[in-house]
């Protein structure tokens, strides 16, 4: 990296951190030139310092949102880790399902959730089992703040590369339509989900709290008292008896007061208050 | 003790690439170069799991996977398709007559450790 390009990638990596809250880690430094290169090559140029130099001008519309979008990393795949969504489709929702028989309501969020693989998955565990959700509504809602991957989300297609990566063979033949090289979600599973632009560092993305917070590798690269922040955020979007779920390698430990562990929902979250109120009781 | 995975592959390089994938996932290898070599192995010691390519000269995957599925081994190894083949019609008949789960090719780790998971050996 020369002198003039590591200038430019310090200024770059100021404003993903200032716009995301998401730090540069060194070992992704040297991806960054490559993750801009379709961008320089759009706007006909032939350097990242010539593209800082026009986002910092201000001359080309829009340019610095692209520039965000192509230094995020947006890796995600279906049923990311599989033994948790086991536990999760498990005992976890078996708690919720508990806890919500009166209203029948279950209202699941996945916080920077990509391109939507994860939030599909939700979905695909839902109406894989229908005896078990007769008569309830489940909304799931997943928010990134890329909308790029927002608008991927949303379309529900899926390269032949995307579709076979943590997805179960029977469940691609039975949720999505091929067509050419890429694979389609049915009308009935993308009916089941919803997806919007939504930074987690700001006001929760909707009025009232969520049974199911799923906040997967979004954390990991917050400075540690923008994490704590993050986790105010999820505190307060989430019903006292819900539940969180982090990335494998993520944990609240020594990064909030907000969540515990709980020892039956290994790798799960609760809110603080449910797990004294359980040990006073 | 480690799970044993028999990669078939007509490419050598689709071989080498999988065993290297399945070694960093603690799975022992061993190869074969088509079906009957496969079906030889199989017979003799049969592993926890087969990754199957389709098109191979001497017996074709799906040969394979029937022979199997009709010899009378004690175990049921699972099979894992891994196949440029990536249509639902050969999808479906590879379900069909056996196969546990289906990779197009190409593929990377996520996807092979998955499967793997997904058919409950990893
Ligand atoms: C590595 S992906 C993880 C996707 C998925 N949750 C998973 O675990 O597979 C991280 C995602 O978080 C999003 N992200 C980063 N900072 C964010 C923020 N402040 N608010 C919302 N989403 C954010 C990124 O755009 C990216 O899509
Ligand atoms: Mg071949």
């Amino acid at each position: 990296m020369s002198e003039v390009n590591s200038a430019a990638i310090r200024t770059l990596a100021a404003m993903l951190e200032a716009r995301t809250g998401q730090q540069l880690v060194t070992s992704r430094v040297w991806r960054i030139e490559t993750s801009l290169k379709p961008l320089l090559r759009e706007r006909g140029m032939t350097s990242t310092d010539q593209l800082v130099a026009a986002m910092l001008k201000g001359s080309e519309h829009g340019l610095a949102d692209r520039v965000i979008e192509a230094l995020l990393n947006n890796e995600t795949f279906f049923f990311r880790d599989h033994g948790v969504f086991q536990l999760l489709n498990g005992e976890a929702l078996e708690v919720l399902r508990a806890a919500r028989a009166a209203r029948r309501r279950l209202r699941i969020w996945c916080a920077g959730c990509s391109t939507g693989q994860e939030a599909y998955s939700i979905a695909m565990m839902i109406a894989d089992a229908p005896e078990r959700w007769q008569g309830w509504t489940i909304d799931i809602l997943g928010t990134d703040i890329s909308s790029g991957a927002v608008e991927r989300a949303q379309t529900g297609i899926f390269s032949q590369f995307e579709i076979q990566r943590g997805l179960p063979i029977m469940m691609m033949m039975r949720w999505f339509d091929q067509e050419g090289e890429n694979w389609y979600a049915s009308a009935e599973l993308k009916r089941r989900v919803q997806f919007r632009r939504h930074n987690v560092l700001e006001q929760p993305p909707m009025p009232g709290r969520f049974d199911l917070i799923l906040c997967r590798n979004v954390l990991l690269y917050f400075p540690s008292a923008v994490r704590t922040a993050a986790f105010d955020r999820l505190a307060s979007a989430i019903e006292p008896d819900g539940v969180l779920m982090l990335g494998a390698g993520e944990t609240v430990l020594g990064q909030t007061a907000k969540f515990v562990s709980e020892r039956e929902l290994r790798g799960l979250y609760r809110p603080a208050v449910l797990g004294e109120a359980s040990k006073a009781a | 003790m480690s799970k044993k995975c028999l990669v078939v592959d007509d490419s050598k390089v689709i071989r080498k690439v999988a065993r290297h994938i399945l070694e960093t996932l603690d799975f022992t290898v061993d190869e074969a170069v088509d079906g009957r070599d496969a079906l030889d192995q199989c017979l003799q010691t049969p592993p926890d799991v087969v990754l199957l390519d389709w098109n191979m000269p001497v017996m074709s995957g799906m040969e394979f996977l029937r022979a199997l599925r009709q010899s009378d081994l004690p175990v049921r190894p699972k099979v894992v398709f891994c196949t440029t083949e990536n249509g639902m019609g050969h999808i479906r008949a590879a379900i069909e007559a056996g196969a546990d789960e289906y990779v197009m090719k190409p593929f990377d780790r996520e996807t092979l450790e998955s499967k793997l998971q997904i058919v409950g050996l990893a």
